[in-house]
């Protein structure tokens, strides 16, 4: 099957244009992802994402974006929304899947269905600060995917692997970054 | 100023390749070299080095191994004495000793600065190699001091480094084979793996690189490949020249002691971390070697070869720990040396001429630099995937010294 007919919705002649216009401009390549994250109450806090810059410019979602995020009941919260923690597992299966598709329509390859469940496993010592030795975040992370594609298993683990290897969120949670917390 | 038709910087097996190709075409030049002839073999290659290609395939433009074990590696002293040889065989002018210290456009031709005076010509070959420069990361600079660090091009062997553990950056060609003698001497080695291009030594009863030779996959040109950009990073694969032939591998390494940890991705308060991507490199990895088997599979097939070659065989992922540290405390004392196997990045701040690129690294097309009658040569998938071989560099050199004769005819053909 050649590229041509394959269609899983991705423009990847406008994502290889924008790496070929980027190699030429590295400055424009400068984005800044912006979230507001305004506390509601208790545990309960509601984001929204609207603008960002990149390009050169500043730029806009085509309408606002909002998320809620609180700690379910067993944490004796009021579960008004995902817990952040579980936010970053939604990121990071969008980001990979995203991947997959795009990897797949550059490969032509032509997806039927794809989903991803994402568990991450973690030990809530070290939030409730029972034991230093123990980390906040999440000690293991695993993405295990069903792929319906018209693709060998081989190619359709080199679709999961590619996407790994290009994928923002995958990046942010593998290594480490520099955060500043700053107060007005 | 002395003048002449045409500079080649490097007296490498390129530049020699490339003399030996402008004589050819009766093209005046001078060599000019930093060092001696070979100079990166002399100084800056470790001890135990051979090469990652066999004898057979040592060859430069009408020169080649004449020895009894053509299936052999050459080590670091049969390689200086094989590039000296043909120095010698193709009576390159080379001036030895002579830095250069600057590249100017000077009218329709250059201006070469040096160290030892100065040259005027029309046409420059950049051939200073494309491994002569340890790359560091920026992060080295913020490791502890109680850690010794040392490059490639500054190690020799096993026995200079303190006697306590040794972290090796890096799992390419380089990486590994320090991975392995280091650890072998009594160290305890934990090899810190990115990206990296696995291959089996041997595959069925051939070479791999008699495969890839045989199979076109050398001759892979430039304007081919989907994507040489990529293409250019692809590190060198994971292959040691002995002369027992063994595949030298992660799971080798783990075989005999050595830790994984993934790519060494900062440096906070001592500590050294890890990326936790190791698991999708190794996949990376294996799934490339599978789909280079394949194709050398399909190959031998169609040439008729499997009546006479062993079966297909596949070889076991590369086996990762469940949980691999992702991080190492460097003041702890578990690292004493920091072996930086991170690849090399030449310097061409001396090129005073608008060719590079915002790395800092030339660009052309093919070898063909942006600036007229200045061309490069030598380095990684120049115009094919053997670019950057000893035996590669020779249809390269053909080639541009074809373009470079063209230009200063003023017809350059279309390449």
């Amino acid at each position: 099957m050649s590229a041509t007919e394959v269609d899983n919705g991705v423009n990847v002649e406008a994502l290889l244009g924008a790496r070929e216009a980027l190699t030429e401009t590295p400055e424009a390549g400068q984005f800044n992802w912006r979230v507001t994250c305004n506390w509601v109450k208790g545990t309960h806090s509601n984001s929204v994402v609207e603008g960002f810059f990149g390009l050169g410019a500043e730029q806009q979602h085509r309408k606002q974006f909002t998320f809620d995020a609180d700690h379910p009941e067993v944490f004796a919260s009021e579960d008004l929304g995902a817990t952040p923690a579980e936010i970053v597992l939604v990121a990071l299966g969008s980001c990979l899947t995203a991947g997959v598709a795009a990897v797949a329509q550059h490969r032509g390859i032509q997806l039927n269905s794809v989903s991803a469940t994402v568990d991450g496993a973690m030990d809530i010592q070290g939030i409730l600060g029972v034991d230093g030795d123990v980390r906040n975040g999440y000690s293991d992370i695993k993405v295990t995917y069903e792929i319906d594609a018209d693709a060998t298993d081989a190619e359709k683990e080199a679709l999961v692997a590619q996407s790994q290897k290009r994928s923002a969120v995958y990046d942010c949670v593998t290594n480490p970054t520099n955060v500043t917390v700053a107060v007005n | 100023m002395r003048t002449v038709t045409a500079v080649v910087i490097g007296a490498g097996h390129a530049g020699l390749a490339m003399s030996r190709c402008l004589a050819e075409r009766s093209i005046d030049h001078v060599v000019l070299e930093r060092g001696e002839v070979a100079h990166s073999w002399k100084t800056e290659r470790w001890d135990s080095l051979r090469l990652l290609t066999p004898n057979w395939q040592s060859r430069l433009p009408g020169f080649g191994y004449a020895g009894d074990e053509p299936d052999d590696f050459m080590t670091v002293r049969e390689v200086v004495e094989f590039i000296e040889g043909y120095a010698n065989f193709v009576s390159a002018p080379v001036e030895t000793g002579t830095t250069v210290e600057a590249v100017r456009a000077n009218g329709d031709g250059y201006v070469i600065e040096t160290d030892q005076g100065t040259w005027g010509c029309r046409a420059v070959v950049v051939a200073s190699g494309g491994f002569s420069a340890a790359h560091v990361p920026a992060v080295a600079a913020a490791v502890p001091a109680s850690v010794e660090q040392i490059t490639t091009v500054r190690y020799h062997a096993p026995a200079q480094l303190s006697e306590g553990g040794v972290l090796v950056v890096g799992a390419s060609a380089t990486g590994i084979q320090l991975a392995d003698e280091i650890h072998r001497s009594g160290r305890q080695v934990t090899v810190a793996v990115g990206e990296h291009v696995r291959l089996p030594r041997v595959y069925r009863g051939h070479d791999i690189q008699w495969w890839m030779d045989r199979a076109g996959v050398l001759d892979e040109r430039y304007d081919e490949v989907d994507d040489i950009v990529r293409a250019r990073r692809v590190p060198s694969p994971q292959l040691v020249g002995s002369p027992e032939r063994i595949t030298l591998d992660l799971n080798a390494l783990t075989g005999i002691g050595v830790n994984l940890v993934g790519r060494f991705a900062g440096l906070s308060d001592g500590m050294a971390q890890f990326s936790g991507s190791l698991r999708n490199v190794c996949a990376l990895a294996d799934l490339k070697q599978t789909r280079l088997l394949d194709r050398i599979d399909e190959w031998a097939t169609d040439a008729g070869l499997d009546p006479d070659v062993p079966a297909a065989e596949r070889f076991p992922s590369t086996t990762v720990e469940d949980a691999p540290p992702l991080g190492i405390d460097l003041t702890s004392g578990e690292i004493e040396t920091i072996v930086w196997a991170t690849g090399f990045r030449p310097d061409y701040s001396w090129l005073d001429v608008p060719v590079l690129d915002h790395k800092g690294q030339v660009r052309h097309d093919g070898g063909i630099v942006a600036a007229p009658g200045m061309y490069l040569l030598g380095t990684t998938f120049l115009r094919r995937r053997k670019s950057s071989f000893i035996h590669g560099v020779g249809d390269d050199a053909s080639d541009l010294s074809d373009h470079l004769a063209g230009y200063l005819a003023g017809s350059a053909p279309p390449l």
